[in-house]
Parts: structure tokens; sequence; C-alpha cells
């Protein structure tokens, strides 16, 4: 019999981080180790608990990691709610990679990059900018503005801090809603932030986040002067198939699971406002 | 062209069923046609058409994908797929062959569905030619010929006989399974009944339905057309329209805890239902003016961008015959802009 | 009739009286007319068309005007004018927003009858002295009207209008012998077994379309319990045969004592199921029990399933676990 897409392979999530107080990284191993299979930055998997659900999720880790896979899951619904009530060993099931993903292999090689995220929106975004740290020369400057709604809603702030802080040529821009105690950096809302950094208007901008984070920043650098050629970004709908089959992620002729996720956003002009 | 003389239909039936299962419309206990597995007895519906499209041998309502087991932290995938028997669908229509292609379409290109394709592979589908068409019909719409329509084996009736046409190398070994049984057939009575149907085509009330202002590239100019408004107001947001069409393929997957493991099963979907794009923290299509408009716009707009043209539609004329308020594509059609 | 509907609807959109219509919309035959609503006199004038085939329940649209305000001009037959009351009885539309006509009803006919006849490539119908001359592409055929009419109206309960603003037509009576339940009496004189494969048989058909349930004018809960993905019975297609079974037979406990007996559900099956059955069963269940009642008699009589009283029957009563 052919090979079936639709049949998930069974991996162990070998450890648990506690990103936020409701998002958790997941690892995922193979169940003899190593990944189960290979994917490009901003392309997704369709996890599964049988049972409950299965739902996309973006890779987070990025293909450069030879050993795991990453998912970053912020607690929302009733799949999202049993994986993270999960425990280390646990098996779940993986299916993918799906989608397209960012241009990293051709479109974006030599570009100065402005990534611009909000909340787990930084998810899909991770395996973008792991993946230029770890392939350095082939891409210009990194600019990286990233904000939630407190400190303790940043993801990964440790490898933030840790280690995109000290890239030669990295430079992160952190900013949260509120002033808090503890936190002496940038307040104020990513669209705000961006357009006070008065970015080169050469850069290429990766931008993911909630919709409304997304359409002010978009306004802001248009305002800047950016084009929407320039602007690449990631969509979410509900999915079933991942493969362009079951009919539901449409938007307009392009279904997100297969002709997205990552979009540019003068693609998106061309489709209807319908997400 | 060969011939097979109402005299030996049965037998005919006969042995095609003792090689390959035996599917035909047959009239249920209401009336209706629907495929039914031919036993020896059973008599063939001259319904013109069956309520459900064919599109359920290859497509069915709800199919087990695999089966889990669970035990403590483990997690064991069954592939539970196994061959597809041999099977013949006699008496298909012209529109519900063409639906065939719509579906192999999407589900036959990469990454193809195994499940569907296991299917296809084992079906031989026997076409029937129209002779008494109706109200409700425009397959000629989209081109194709009620009067010839595809499949393996294509069948005319002509005056107290079948006359049978081989299409592809599956049809051939059909026929020549059951060559004892037939006789040579007449190329003229099949071109005489032909020219016959099509006469008839052309009085239909909607012979002249066009898809004028609708296809490929028209999404923008019809999107936010007032007209879906009016369109959608009465629509009861059912399925319907989308369960009796013959190229609707969406679906749904869902696990079901059966108390010995879990079984994910496909079944179908509608984009008329709320539920279809609803996730955990919103909708992207919360009227049913937006689910309306999808299931329209997929089949007149964004399938043909796909698909070089070709419509998501075959002119069954099921929904037509079958929508509780009667709203359907060619009334969408119409009002969207198209003539007649 | 539909001369003097239009003519109607336009006085009263034009004199102020509602600011919009709802009523049928003509089609491509002349048996598809779709719910609809009109906004202006021209727009009537244009598309409204009444005629045997009009048979849609228009009270349910009500729940979806009265939200959005203003004064809707509705026409109901004498059976949707149960309808309408108990979707007052049940809070769902307001009363003074609504100018009710109330239309005169011979029964309706049902297209599919006469295709059922084989009667195919209808391109018009017309009636005259009781019977339908139907014009196909294949020729003329005459069908009596009355071989033509809708499987409910051959047991209609009654003519007569339980609420109206005014008529167009005249008023009939309640019809006492209407034989309704005479199909739910066969039904009970069978075996378990039997009715158990009767009903086995009918169920077997059912595709899920869900179109039973969303034309029902007692089915006006916000979320179905049948959309909630929580509940664990929202398959939209049957697991196991048991499946559908539990759909049919829980909605009908849903509706059991506020079901009208409008037929719509029957009416709008795909796959000609007699849903409607299962609904009398328990119409003549309640009937039996708790004294003869009619849901949407009147909107103001306390319905027997939702009151109680200390000489109401007990399980196990009058063989109620055989039954």
């Amino acid at each position: 019999m052919n090979n079936e897409t639709l049949i998930p392979y069974v991996g162990v999530v070998t450890e648990i981080t506690q990103q936020t107080p409701d998002v958790k990284t997941f690892r995922v191993e193979a169940p003899g180790g190593g990944k189960l299979f290979e994917h490009k930055p901003g392309q997704c998997a369709m996890l599964s608990v049988p049972g409950i659900s299965e739902a996309m999720i973006s890779i987070t880790s990025s293909p450069t990691n030879t050993e795991y896979m990453e998912f970053s899951v912020k607690k929302c619904g009733c799949l999202t709610e049993w994986l993270h009530a999960m425990e280390v060993g646990q098996m779940i099931t993986v299916r993918g990679p799906y989608g397209r993903n960012f241009p990293v292999y051709d479109e974006l090689l030599g570009k100065d990059l402005l990534f611009v995220a909000g909340g787990i929106g930084l998810a899909p975004l991770r395996s973008v900018i792991n993946y230029v740290r770890d392939n350095r020369e082939k891409f210009g400057t990194v600019d990286i503005v990233y904000g939630s709604r407190s400190k303790e809603d940043l993801v990964y702030y440790k490898e933030i801090v840790e280690e995109w802080m000290n890239t030669e040529g990295f430079n992160v821009h952190l900013t949260i809603d509120r002033e808090q105690e503890n936190w002496d950096g940038h307040v104020g809302f990513v669209p705000n932030y961006v357009k006070e950094l008065n970015p080169d208007l050469k850069k290429t901008v990766l931008m993911c986040g909630p919709p409304i984070m997304i359409k002010f920043t978009l306004g802001g650098l248009m305002e800047l002067g950016f084009k929407k050629e320039q602007v690449y970004t990631t969509m979410e709908l509900r999915m079933k198939c991942g493969i362009g089959k079951c009919g539901r992620c449409n938007i307009g002729n392009k279904y997100v699971c297969k002709d997205g996720p990552v979009f540019r956003f003068d693609e998106l002009d061309e489709l209807p406002n319908e997400y | 062209m060969k011939k097979l003389s109402f005299e030996k239909l049965n037998e005919f039936f006969a042995a095609v069923a003792a090689q390959k299962t035996l599917y035909l419309p047959v009239d249920n206990k209401v009336g209706k046609a629907e495929y039914k597995k031919w036993e020896s007895g059973t008599e063939m519906s001259r319904a013109l058409n069956t309520v459900r499209s064919a599109k359920d041998f290859f497509f069915p309502q709800t199919e087990n994908l695999m089966e889990f087991k669970m035990s403590g932290k483990a997690v064991e995938v069954l592939d539970t797929r196994e061959a597809c028997e041999d099977f013949v669908i006699f008496g298909v229509r012209a529109c519900d062959a063409a639906s065939f292609n719509i579906l192999d379409s999407v589900y036959l290109v990469d990454p193809v569905d195994s499940y569907y394709k296991n299917r296809r592979e084992h079906g031989t589908v026997v076409t029937m030619a129209c002779s008494r068409p109706a109200e409700t019909c425009f397959c000629g719409t989209f081109g194709i010929d009620a009067a010839d329509p595809a499949g393996d084996v294509t069948v005319w009736e002509i005056e107290g006989a079948y006359m049978l046409r081989a299409n592809t190398e599956k049809g051939e070994a059909l026929l020549a399974s059951v060559d004892a049984l037939l006789e040579d057939g007449c190329e003229k009575a099949v071109a005489d009944a032909q020219a016959k149907t099509r006469e008839i085509m052309k009085k239909l009330p909607l012979a002249d339905f066009t898809t004028e202002g609708v296809g490929v590239g028209k999404t923008k100019e019809l999107f936010d057309r007032p007209e879906w408004a009016t369109l959608s107001e009465s629509c009861l947001g059912c399925g319907t329209c989308t369960f009796v069409c013959p190229t609707c393929q969406c679906y749904d997957v869902r696990d079901f805890d059966t108390g010995n493991g879990i079984k994910r099963f496909r079944c179908w979907d509608s984009c008329m239902y709320s539920d279809f794009t609803q996730m955990a923290h919103g909708n992207s299509r919360n009227s049913q003016l937006e689910r309306f408009r999808q299931r329209f716009m997929h089949k007149l707009v964004y399938y043909p961008d796909r698909n070089n043209g070709t419509f998501g539609c075959v002119g069954c004329g099921r929904c037509l015959a079958r929508c509780p308020i009667s709203m359907n594509i060619v009334k969408v059609v119409k009002a969207l802009g198209g003539k007649n | 009739m539909q001369e003097m509907m239009q003519k109607r609807a336009v006085e009263l959109l034009e004199n102020g009286t509602v600011d919009r219509v709802l009523g049928w919309s003509v089609g491509d035959f002349p048996y598809d007319m779709t719910p609809a609503v009109f906004r202006s006199a021209a727009e009537v004038k244009d598309r409204f068309v009444y005629n045997d085939f009009c048979a849609a329940n228009l009270s349910k649209y009500l729940v979806k005007e009265c939200r959005a305000g203003g004064k809707i001009l509705v026409f109901l037959k004498p059976c949707d004018t149960y309808s309408f009351n108990q979707l007052m009885a049940e809070h769902r539309i307001k009363r003074e927003m609504i100018h009710v006509i109330g239309i005169e009803c011979f029964g309706k006919a049902d297209v599919d009858k006469l295709k059922d006849m084989g009667i195919e490539g209808i391109t018009g119908i017309s009636m005259k002295d009781g019977s339908y001359t139907v014009s196909t592409v294949y020729g003329d055929t005459t069908v009596k009207a009355a071989d033509a009419m809708a499987e409910r109206c051959l047991s209609c309960k009654s003519k007569k209008h339980m609420v109206y603003d005014e008529l167009i037509g005249a008023e009939g009576e309640v019809v006492e012998d209407c034989n309704r339940f005479d199909m739910v009496e066969k039904l009970e004189a069978m075996t378990p077994d039997e009715r158990y494969e009767f009903w086995r048989g009918e169920l077997s058909r059912c595709i899920r379309c869900n179109a039973c349930r969303n034309v029902c004018p007692a089915c006006t809960c916000e979320k179905c319990i049948f959309d909630n993905p929580n509940s664990g019975v929202s398959q939209k297609a049957a697991v196991n045969s048991f499946e559908e079974n539990m759909f049919h037979i829980i909605r009908a406990f849903h509706v059991a004592g506020r079901c009208t007996d409008c037929g719509e559900c029957s009416r709008v099956c795909p796959q000609s199921i007699p849903l409607h059955l299962l609904n009398r069963k328990f119409i003549k269940d309640v009937n039996t029990f708790y004294g003869e009642y009619q849901a949407g008699e009147d909107p103001a009589a306390k319905p027997p399933l939702g009151k109680y009283e200390k000489n109401d029957i007990e399980p196990g009563e009058a063989g109620g676990a055989n039954a």
C-alpha cells in the first residue's frame, strides 16, 4: 500500500519547558532517538493526542538541529490543554512537514532581516532565527523586535538573552505592554516600537503575532516606506488534513496548509479578506 | 460496439457479479434510487439518477483511517488499510462520471490520498447515457455530453437492448470477460439515440444556462457583491447540498474512543456548517453569508483557479432538487451575472 | 391568491405598517420557490410568488428577523400559525414586531410526487378544476391535485389559523378526524423487532445533513449539542449505525411536547425519511398520558411536559415500559 501522509509517526516527548504561564515547549524525538523527519524553517506539523484531536503547530526548532524537533504550544483549547498536562516520556503523534517555508534558501539570502513578533508568534520565527544563526555568513544583519504582555509572557527569554543577544550582527529589541518591576527595557506596543526604531528600508521583514499587532505593524511599515513585497507573515486557520484536501483552511483560492502558512503581504492582497 | 439484449440482462449481471462486486441503482422502499449491491433478482431502477451521488464509492460518507492503541504513555499506530475488493458500478450518469475527474484532481494530486486511490483503482465505472434528462439537468453547461458519458464502459439503452462501448483497458477487460453474452453492436443506432438526447437537452429549461460572470480570476470581482446577502438569507446552514453533491469533497477527521482503543475516522464535512472553520480562538467564517459564499466561490472561482478553468460543478441538478429552500448554484450564478 | 397577497404586501409596505415582507421568491421552475425577505414594493412586484408549491413554513425565520428590528409582515398557512404560537410561547419571537397575514390553504403540492410518477423535464404547471396540467419537454400530463398533494397535507390537522392580524381567503376549521396517528398506530402494533427493523431501514438512509434540525421551528437552541465537539455526540457522520438512531431519537425527545407537527422535517429530508412519525408518537403519547394537547394552539397554555401535577402519570403506568 502507498505511503499515507494522514497516518502519523509516533514521537516521544523528551523535554518540556514552561516558557510562560500558558506556553510550553515540547521537545519531540523518534522513539529510537533523532528527528522524526526533516523540515524547513516556517513549516508546520500535525500534532495529535489520539482520542483528543489533531492540530497544526509550527515547528519552532531550526532544521539545523539534528537531534530533535520542538513545538511551542499555547494553552487555548482541548488538545493544547491535554498537551500541557503531559509529562516527559509521553508519546504523541506527529505528521508533516507541511506548508511553504520562509524562503531562506533563495529570496532571503544575503538580506538584512527584521523579525517582528508578538507573544507566541515568535515560535514560527524562532526556527528561521536559529537557522540564520547557524548560517550566519549567508545573511546580512538581523534585527529582532519582540514584545509580549509582560516579562513573564516573553517566550524563549533565556535563549534570547544568552544566545541571540550574543550573536554577532544580531540586535534584539524587547518590549512589554506595561511597566513592571524587574524590567528596565522598552515598554510599549510592538507596532509603535517598530516605528520608533525606524528600520532601514532595505530590510526584509518577517512578522508573526496576533492579528491586531500584524495589522498595525504593517500599517506602520507602509508609512515608513516599506513595500508589501518586503514583508512576510504566517497565517493560521482551522486545519484537518494539512495537505490541501479537507477544504477548510482556504483564503480565496489558496490553502493555508499547503500554499502557506508563509505568505508575503502582496500575495495576501490578491486574496479576499477572510482570515 | 457490443450489444446485450435484455433477455440476457440478468445473465450479464450475474456474470459480472461473479467476478466483482456489482452495484447498480435500485429503487429503495420510498421509491428513490440508490446504489445497492446486485443480487439475483435485483431490478435496476428506471430513475434518471440516484439521490446520493456515485462519489460514495470512492469517497464514502464515513471511513476508518487508522487505529491507535494507548497504554500508559505509549501510543501505537495501527495501519488498518486493506486492499479494496474489485467492484463495478453500473449505470453511472455522465455528470457523476465527470465528477470523478474533479475528485481525482483533489485526491490524486501529491500527496496522493491512498484511501481514495485504492478504491479508484479497484473500481470499474460503467456509465449509462441519458435518454430522458430532467429539467434540473445542466451538465451541458460544463461541456459534459449526457449522450456520451465517460467511464470505463459506456452503455446506451436502445430498443430492448444495451449497446456497450469499452473506453479503457479496464472496460475492455470487463466486456471481454462476458463476451459470450454479447453480440455485435450498432454504431448507427447509438448515433441516432445520441442525436435524440442532444435534441432534448436543447429544449431543457437550463439549456442556455452559462457560467458567464463567474470563473477563473473572479475573486475580487465577486467576493464583496451585495447579492450574497440576498442569496444566503434563507439558507438553513444544513449540509444537504454538500452531501448530495458529487463534487463536494471536504472532510472532517475525528477520533472515536471505542473503549478498546481509538479509531480515527474521516467523514464528509460541509463548509455550510458553523464549526467547519471554528478554532479555539475564533472563526474565519462567522456568518452563514460567509459560509454560503465559500461553497459557491469554491465551485465557481477557487476550484477553476486551481484547475485550469474547470468548474467544480457537473450540472447533475441534485442541489436543485434537494435543497430545502430551493437555493442552488444555478440561482447563484444567474444572480452574479450569468445570463438567463 | 398571489395577486391578493402581493397587493396587500405592497400596501402595508407603502403605508409604513411594515418595513419588510417574509414570503417566497420566484424560482427557475414552477416549484422551486425560495423563502425570501422583500424590502420594497418593487421587490414584491418583481419576485414575490405564491402557489401550491410554496410549502416552506416561514415562522422560524422570524427568530432571525425579530433580532434585526423593524416590523415584519409574514404570510402563514394554518399549520405555520401553530409554529408561530409555539415560538411565541418560548419567547423566541416578538408579537409586536410581526404583522401576520393568515392565508387560506388547500394543501400543498409535492413536486417529488409528480416526479415519482415518472414526470420529468417539467417546464410549467397550471392548476384548473382540481387538476394540474404539467407541461414537460416530453409532452403534457394531467394529474389530480389530490395525487400530487404533500404527504403531510393528506393528514392535515387544521385549516384554521391559530393567530393572525388579517386573513386572505376564507378561514377553515380544525380537522377533527385527520387520521394523522394511523401510521403511529401501525408502528405501535408491531413487535419490537419489527419496529426496530422499520426504523433501522428508514434511519440507515440518513446522511446527517441536519436539514431536519435546521428547518425545525422547535429547534432554536443557540448552540445545538450536536454541534458541540465536547459533547461526545457531535459526529457529522455516524461511526456506527447506533449514532444516526440516537441523533433522531434525541432530537425527537427534545422537541417532545413542543413539536406542533408542522411536518417540515420530513418535507426537507433529502432521503425521504418519515421523521414526523417519531414526533407524532410523542404527540400521541402526550395526548394519552396528559390529556389532549396541541402545541401551538394556545401560546399561554402550560405545556404538559413543562408542568407538574400530583396526578401525573407515573413511570411504568399504562404499560409505559413496553409501550
